[in-house]
């Protein structure tokens, strides 16, 4: 028993004791092919099955969406999802495949949505039966996001969607989508809306996923147009004109910062994934030459190294230290800072590997001579999707300038 | 042994963290440090050690000095996470006092077994103290001293000693034969020199220090092994004290470009100033986290406890360079002159940013730790 656990309420020390036994016997096996380093870059019909029977068998025991009430398939436990997240860790088990409707369709629909379409969407998007997507940027509104155009016009009881949705991860697997709309062409934030809309029961009749190829050359994500979608109005989340608030609580979950914990397994060893982190880096340092003796003894490289270390050291000491209150100045303060954080010393992490590799690093995936199977490359070039989808680094430095330090607003 | 994930910070290790920042805002404001320490310009080149006795007297009658002395010595022995809870808050008031030498001090001593016990009741009884250790090219290794031992005297010189000034005994780390004991001797034994050195920092006083023929206490039979022992906790103490002076240039800084008006506008929404202020504030928690992870580690992880004290003082030291740099630019003119006060935790922070090892030659010896010695 670790000290973590002498912590746990009587209520998650019981929950954590059935996620052991349930995992002991229940953690699937390494599949035969090669998984994708996140749920975002899922390609094959294949990779997505096995993940969503992981994810059903999962959210069967009780693993999945345990802190939401039992009325919309959830557990009805208190702070238990974080249990059942360290020990899916612990476990080594795969990742869910349905990222985008458990970190932030759910939390959203919870807080906003109307009581039918709760307890008719919630338990198919926990259990993973329905996979979802985001429909936020578009080609002329990046990082000013309150800018978007897609446009929902008024037709009687219902709602006439046009426009252009872009880097729309898993849309060509989804049921749904979350989407910000334009419902009034006067008002910039508080002429939006926010609904959630069919996409895979739409494909055809007013809905078109395309594939988009990520410099990686990996697909993944998509661009998705509207040609008069129709759409009812019992499918809008939050109020008239108050889509920019309820987009505001799908972005602090998807920056880890919001109240619900986000269902996440994971740990599993895969041959084809591979982090950017400094264990991996250091392994990579201890079997590389460098100006003729291992990179791990050349100084300058050592130096690099344990900057990294200490970075992503100080990283999940933040994590930690953002649980006991007695030791924050400011409430959100370490959670905003997350996933800048989290995606910018990966990106200097994969970055150094590339630098200590040295002529190795040209070779990529498919490459017999390629150190690690050329993950590194793909690892760092992936690095910068992290770095500017969900508000760009840029972005989340204006967002902890102007929320943790109040100073004046950019817009 | 695991650490506690919320640090083995207790209620009474808040108690006194808050209650600390409390007594210096009333008693010990910012204007109060710069009246004190910087009414003279001259200071900028004569060593003036101005600093407030009666106000450190209260803090001693409420035991600040005893915090970490071992119960077996008739102390507190509270944890590390607690003390530096505390350090943090002087750092952050800058009180020129010599707390942390005396700290430092108990850390060494309680590494010393038995024979220090007469030492460190002492320190419980209300001495304060600091280490002489040094030699003339700042070397942080203490088998480096120039100090030798023999036949119970002490010769040579110790410098770069922190707060000599203020404190009543010295922790003398002495070469003797082929190998390194420690001396526990009174600043004004006869023999002794103090020969106060200029220096840049406002807030703190520094010595070299002569010792001629001077008898003394030997408290330590193997000195370096209790001073190894000890090092983690010097060096997040040091960390924790740059954590707190950091936390106050960063707020006065926001504070500043949240109400200074250029272009129209307060200056702190253009994104030149706004995001290097974010980074110092991503450096400070960072360097907070890891202190705090260390202190943690020295209470239930010693194994670990040189690993983390290396990664806290090394994030420590950028972050003091950092947040100080950042402060005085963004006050602009006014930042770059005596009266304003950032400049006194900026020299407070370049001092505490190379002392006892700047952040490379943390990571230097952190690599030794992680990746082996290179052959």
């Amino acid at each position: 028993m670790s000290e973590s656990d002498s912590k746990d309420t009587p209520e998650q020390a019981e929950f954590r004791q059935h996620c052991r036994d349930w995992l002991c016997d229940n953690t699937p096996a390494e599949p035969s092919f090669r998984l994708p380093i996140s749920a975002l870059e899922i390609m094959t019909e294949e990779q997505l099955k096995y993940l969503k029977d992981w994810q059903k068998s999962a959210y069967d025991a009780g693993l999945v969406g345990c802190d939401y009430p039992v009325e919309y398939g959830g557990g009805g436990r208190t702070n238990c999802q974080r249990i059942a997240n360290e020990e899916m860790h612990r476990a080594k088990t795969p990742y869910m495949p349905n990222i985008i409707g458990l970190g932030m369709a759910a939390p959203t629909l919870l807080h906003y949505g109307q009581e039918e379409l709760k307890k008719h969407l919630l338990p198919r998007l926990l259990s993973g039966e329905d996979i979802w997507c985001q429909g936020f940027s578009e080609p002329g509104s990046g990082s000013d996001l309150a800018s978007v155009q897609t446009f929902a016009q008024r037709d009687g009881d219902a709602w006439i969607i046009n426009g252009h949705k872009v880097w729309t991860s898993l849309a060509h697997f989804a049921a749904w989508m979350i989407i910000l709309l334009r419902t009034d062409k006067t008002e910039k934030h508080g002429g939006l809306s926010y609904f959630v809309v069919p996409i895979s029961s739409a494909l055809g009749r007013g809905v078109t996923v395309k594939p988009l190829i990520k410099m990686t050359g990996e697909t993944g994500f998509n661009e998705v147009l509207f040609e008069d979608l129709p759409v009812n109005d019992g499918l809008r989340l939050g109020g008239l004109g108050q889509g920019w608030q309820v987009a505001t609580t799908t972005l602090l979950h998807e920056r880890d910062a919001g109240e619900l914990v986000t269902p996440r397994s994971g740990g599993m060893k895969n041959a084809a994934s591979h982090n950017a982190d400094t264990a991996n880096l250091i392994d990579l340092a201890r079997k590389t030459q460098y100006n003729g003796k291992p990179a791990v003894q050349d100084p300058l490289l050592r130096d690099r190294i344990m900057q990294q270390l200490i970075r992503e050291t100080g990283l999940q000491e933040n994590q930690r230290r953002a649980r006991v209150p007695a030791l924050l100045e400011h409430p959100a303060r370490l959670q905003l800072q997350n996933k800048l954080l989290r995606s910018e010393i990966a990106q200097e992490t994969a970055a150094l590997a590339l630098e200590v590799a040295g002529a190795s690093a040209s070779l990529y995936l498919g490459d017999e001579n390629a150190p690690a199977g050329g993950q590194w490359p793909l690892a760092y070039m992936s690095t910068y999707g992290n770095t500017i989808a969900a508000g760009t680094s840029e972005v989340q430095r204006n967002i902890l300038g102007e929320r943790v330090l109040s100073l004046a607003k950019s817009k | 042994m695991a650490q506690p994930d919320d640090y083995g910070f207790s209620e009474e290790a808040a108690l006194l963290k808050y209650s600390a920042r409390k007594f210096f805002k009333s008693n010990f404001p910012t204007d109060k440090l710069q009246k004190m320490v910087a009414d003279n310009p001259d200071s900028a080149r004569v060593q003036i050690s101005n600093w407030d006795k009666a106000l450190w007297q209260q803090l001693l009658e409420l035991g600040w000095t005893l915090l970490a002395v071992p119960e077996s010595a008739d102390g507190l022995g509270l944890p590390a996470v607690a003390v530096a809870g505390l350090v943090e808050e002087v750092g952050r008031a800058s009180f020129p006092c010599p707390l942390l030498a005396t700290l430092n001090t108990t850390y060494v001593l309680a590494a010393c077994g038995e024979s220090a016990n007469g030492a460190l009741r002492e320190i419980a009884e209300g001495t304060t103290a600091t280490l002489a250790l040094t030699n003339r090219a700042g070397s942080w290794q203490p088998e480096d001293t120039e100090v030798v031992a023999s036949e119970g005297k002490l010769n040579g010189t110790a410098y770069f000693v922190q707060d000599a000034g203020k404190v009543d005994k010295f922790l003398v780390c002495a070469r003797k034969g082929t190998g390194h004991s420690l001396y526990w001797v009174a600043t004004d034994a006869p023999g002794i020199t103090v020969h106060a050195d200029a220096i840049v920092d406002l807030t703190r006083d520094q010595a070299h220090v002569d010792f001629a023929d001077v008898e003394a206490d030997q408290v330590c039979e193997d000195g370096l092994k209790a001073l190894g022992q000890a090092f983690p906790a010097i060096c997040t103490m040091l960390a924790a004290d740059v954590i707190g002076a950091a936390e106050w240039q960063l707020q006065t800084t926001a504070e500043y470009a949240r109400t200074r008006t250029q272009f129209d506008r307060p200056i702190g929404f253009f994104q030149a100033v706004k995001h290097p202020l974010v980074d110092v504030m991503i450096q400070v928690d960072e360097a907070r986290s890891l202190v705090y992870n260390a202190a943690c580690a020295i209470d239930h992880e010693p194994k670990r406890a040189a690993e983390y004290a290396h990664m806290a003082k090394a994030s420590a030291s950028e972050t003091a360079a950092f947040a100080s740099s950042r402060s005085v630019q963004f006050h602009g003119g006014i930042g770059y002159t005596w009266e304003c006060y950032v400049q006194l935790y900026f020299k407070r922070q370049k001092h505490s940013q190379m002392l006892w090892g700047d952040a490379a030659w943390h990571r230097g010896r952190l690599a030794d730790i992680v990746l082996g010695k290179v052959s």
